[in-house]
């Protein structure tokens, strides 16, 4: 990480100015609370604000940002100048950096960010907002996708509640990356926080504002996602921007069933049902987690496999290979897949079952000395049909080949289909199957790639290995 | 606003009065001097302070049923009711609600009163205190036609706008007069901004004081146009009674119709409606 610390002179001496100026006109009351922090309001406006410092992201362009005292809005000063790399630039793949005040702001008197900003051609700015300062980003703010154009225009990204940032360091951050393959360069000037009493009708969501339904088990984990907040602002259009957990005030409708952190984690503890809801600022957020828990579930078995005779795709028992996803979503499936964590064990967690693949591509694993595929699995909801693992190997020509209305491999692919039935599954026992690498794969398994689930039942995954 | 379009403003109006505006703005904000006020509030002769729970007075308040012609002239998309749905008095405010539903045809559901034929006058200070809803498509309004409007056809009945509101400008009020050869589209009218600050997130008075030749209008304490017999292309028709109306109408010409951003239901409070003499 660079660390690069920018003074202006004279934004110091304006500033300096401003004070002197300002205490002649102002008589205090007797009433007068001083802030503990400062509130200067400007970040940016013919140069750097005092104290604010430059610390570009590690793997990002570290000089794309530079002051620029060509391009600017009004007659004097500079603006903040972004140069936004080509894809390949040697020098970093993207722009950006957060501008702290490591003495921290009280900023409660705002009810905004603004900028001027204009673009060396229509883009794209990925991420831009407050609240990063390298540390907790307690109270990050992002606004995503900003579109610019190459005229200078105002823009707002919205404070959630201004009310929490009585010591805030991140006075901005942004983040761009090329469009296309080309770099573009932007430019932002005035940028400073303001109240502008018109930043109105607060509409706070979690989860998208999704109520969302899990079925779980004591000890899983869930992370509230999906946090944003909505303003109408003075041109009448409505501005989302992503906030951080902090901003909110989480709770749960039964603490003996699932608990949740300041931090927006839930955490399920007992059987029942709890629904996990939101306020930000007073307002209830859109958005809600109805978790209907079973209480206690045991562990899959801890793996007995010596660590060297084994290729582990998704095991807390070893080290993992890649893997490129759980879940490819293809076409006609129906499958969900959570991520549950129970006691520091990570689990998959499938419902909505039809069928669903595990690809391991980049790159694919050869098991020709390995004899068995393993896996654990639990499910609450045992039917009538069978259950299917699909193993399959894609040849020499590095990709998945596979008849678009069969499913069946076509050359140069090969693959094998394990069936298990459902006498051999116990509901809320741990299965542990263990599927024989022969058949069809006997010869060839040195580019196994992908493995299917086939079936109807919702179930934990656990330990999927070949071993020896 | 009944039949019209788009509102314009019109620069001579604007000029001629910028003077007396800005003497208005310095006495409202100078180091109050009493002695001297345009602002007249004496001689109360009706107020509804909405503060008995239920619908409002039918001593005071009539309603306009239905669709309308052509959406009330004006293609909006509101079917108007009387049911507490969309109006009631509740905590001492006149609730006015907007709702997306289907009903007898139309997408959407409100209100609409008037005081024809139960409160009509001429000359005097007419203001009400109101909290205006928001969004696309969102058209609050608290106006004024003339009595004799059955016998005499607007527009060349009058209209007098005391307040008109885009929900897509949030900041934005309008004050207009209609008359025979300027309504609709091309009505006199003015706007008002607030700078820091917009009309769904609180209070503000919506007055006019009105007398021969003259109407003056207010947001609050701020005289922000004049308009006189100069300022009409037309017969000036405001010598004689009119009745009150205060509705919110979604979608129609002048706002364009809700979109994916409005949010419903949108509710319109008045905290009270005043007439001086």
């Amino acid at each position: 990480m660079k660390n690069m610390k920018i003074f202006s002179l004279k934004t110091l001496l304006l500033v300096f100015i401003a004070v002197v100026i300002s205490s002649c006109e102002r008589t205090l009351s007797g009433d007068v609370v001083f802030a503990t922090f400062p509130n200067n309001p400007e970040v940016f406006i013919d140069g750097f604000s005092g104290g604010l410092e430059y610390l570009p992201f590690a793997g990002s362009k570290l000089d794309a940002f530079t002051v620029d005292s060509e391009v600017r809005v009004g007659e004097f000063g500079a603006s903040m100048r972004f140069d936004v790399p080509n894809v390949g630039d040697p020098a970093g793949t993207f722009a950006g950096a957060i501008f702290p005040d490591n003495g921290g702001r009280d900023l409660t008197g705002y009810d905004a960010l603004t900028f001027y900003a204009r673009a060396s051609q229509g883009s794209t700015i990925n991420e831009i907002g407050f609240g990063n300062d390298f540390g907790d980003n307690t109270y990050l703010v992002a606004l995503n996708n900003l579109k610019i154009s190459t005229a200078w225009t105002k823009y707002t990204i919205p404070i959630p509640d201004p009310s929490k940032l009585v010591a805030e360091k991140g006075m901005f951050w942004y983040a761009a990356g090329a469009e296309g393959p080309y770099g573009h360069t932007f430019w932002i000037d005035e940028l400073k926080y303001e109240k502008l009493g018109t930043v109105a009708q607060p509409r706070p969501a979690i989860f998208g504002g999704v109520d969302k339904t899990e079925d779980s088990f004591n000890g899983a984990t869930f992370t509230i996602d999906g946090l944003t907040q909505t303003f109408n602002l003075a041109s009448g259009l409505d501005q989302t921007v992503a906030a951080a957990p902090s901003y909110f005030e989480f709770k749960s409708s039964n603490v003996d069933v699932a608990r949740v952190s300041e931090l927006g984690v839930v955490t399920v503890v007992g059987a029942g049902e709890a629904t996990i809801t939101a306020l930000l600022a007073g307002v209830k957020a859109k958005g809600s987690l109805t978790i209907t828990s079973s209480g206690n579930i045991a562990l899959a078995p801890t793996p007995t496999a010596p660590v060297a005779d084994v290729i582990s795709l998704f095991s807390d028992a070893y080290t993992n290979v890649p893997v490129d996803f759980f879940n490819g979503f293809y076409g006609g499936s129906t499958t969900e897949t959570a991520d549950i964590v129970i006691n520091n064990d990570n689990l998959k967690y499938y419902t909505k079952l039809n069928f669903v693949g595990i690809e391991f591509g980049n790159p694919t694993v050869n098991a020709t000395a390995y004899n068995f595929l393993h896996l654990d699995i639990l499910t609450n909801n045992s039917t009538s049909s069978n259950f299917q693992i699909k193993v399959r190997d894609r040849g020499s020509n590095g990709v998945l080949n596979t008849d678009i209305f069969t499913g069946n491999p076509l050359p140069d692919d090969k693959e094998i289909t394990f069936t298990v039935t459902p006498a051999q599954i116990t509901n809320g026992e741990w299965l542990s199957i263990d599927i024989p690498l022969t058949g069809d794969i006997a010869t060839q398994k040195n580019n196994l790639a992908q493995i299917v689930f086939v079936g109807d039942i919702d179930f934990l995954l656990d330990n999927l290995y070949f071993y020896k | 606003m009944k039949q019209g379009n788009t509102s314009i403003s019109k620069a001579p109006a604007v000029l001629r009065h910028a003077f007396l505006s800005v003497t208005i703005l310095f006495l409202a904000f100078g180091c109050g001097d009493d002695t001297q006020t345009v602002v007249t509030r004496t001689e109360l002769v009706m107020q509804d302070e909405f503060n008995k729970d239920g619908s409002p007075s039918s001593d005071l308040w009539g309603f306009d049923i239905g669709n309308g012609s052509n959406g009330w002239g004006n293609n909006e998309l509101q079917y108007y009711t009387d049911r507490r749905e969309n109006v009631t008095i509740q905590s001492g405010h006149l609730i006015i609600t907007a709702r997306e539903e289907s009903f007898k045809g139309s997408n959407y559901t409100s209100a609409r009163l008037l005081t024809k034929g139960k409160f009509e006058q001429q000359y005097g200070r007419f203001e009400a205190r109101i909290r205006l809803p928001w969004g696309q498509g969102i058209w609050p309004a608290f106006w004024m036609l003339g009595a004799d409007i059955d016998t005499n056809p607007w527009p060349a009945a009058g209209e007098i706008d005391i307040m008109e509101f885009r929900g897509q400008e949030p900041t934005l009020i309008l004050g207009s007069v209609h008359g025979p050869g300027y309504s609709g589209g091309e009505a006199i009218s003015k706007s008002y901004s607030l700078t820091n600050g917009r009309f769904d997130t609180g209070f503000h008075v919506f007055g006019i004081e009105w007398g021969p030749n003259f109407v003056n209008y207010y947001v609050d304490n701020v005289l922000y146009n004049q308009i006189t017999p100069a300022d009409v292309t037309g017969e000036w028709v405001f010598e004689k009674p009119f009745y009150i109306l205060i509705n919110l109408a979604v979608g129609g010409s002048f706002v364009g119709s809700p979109n994916d951003e409005t949010v419903f239901p949108q509710t319109m409070l008045v905290d009270y409606v005043r007439v001086y003499k």
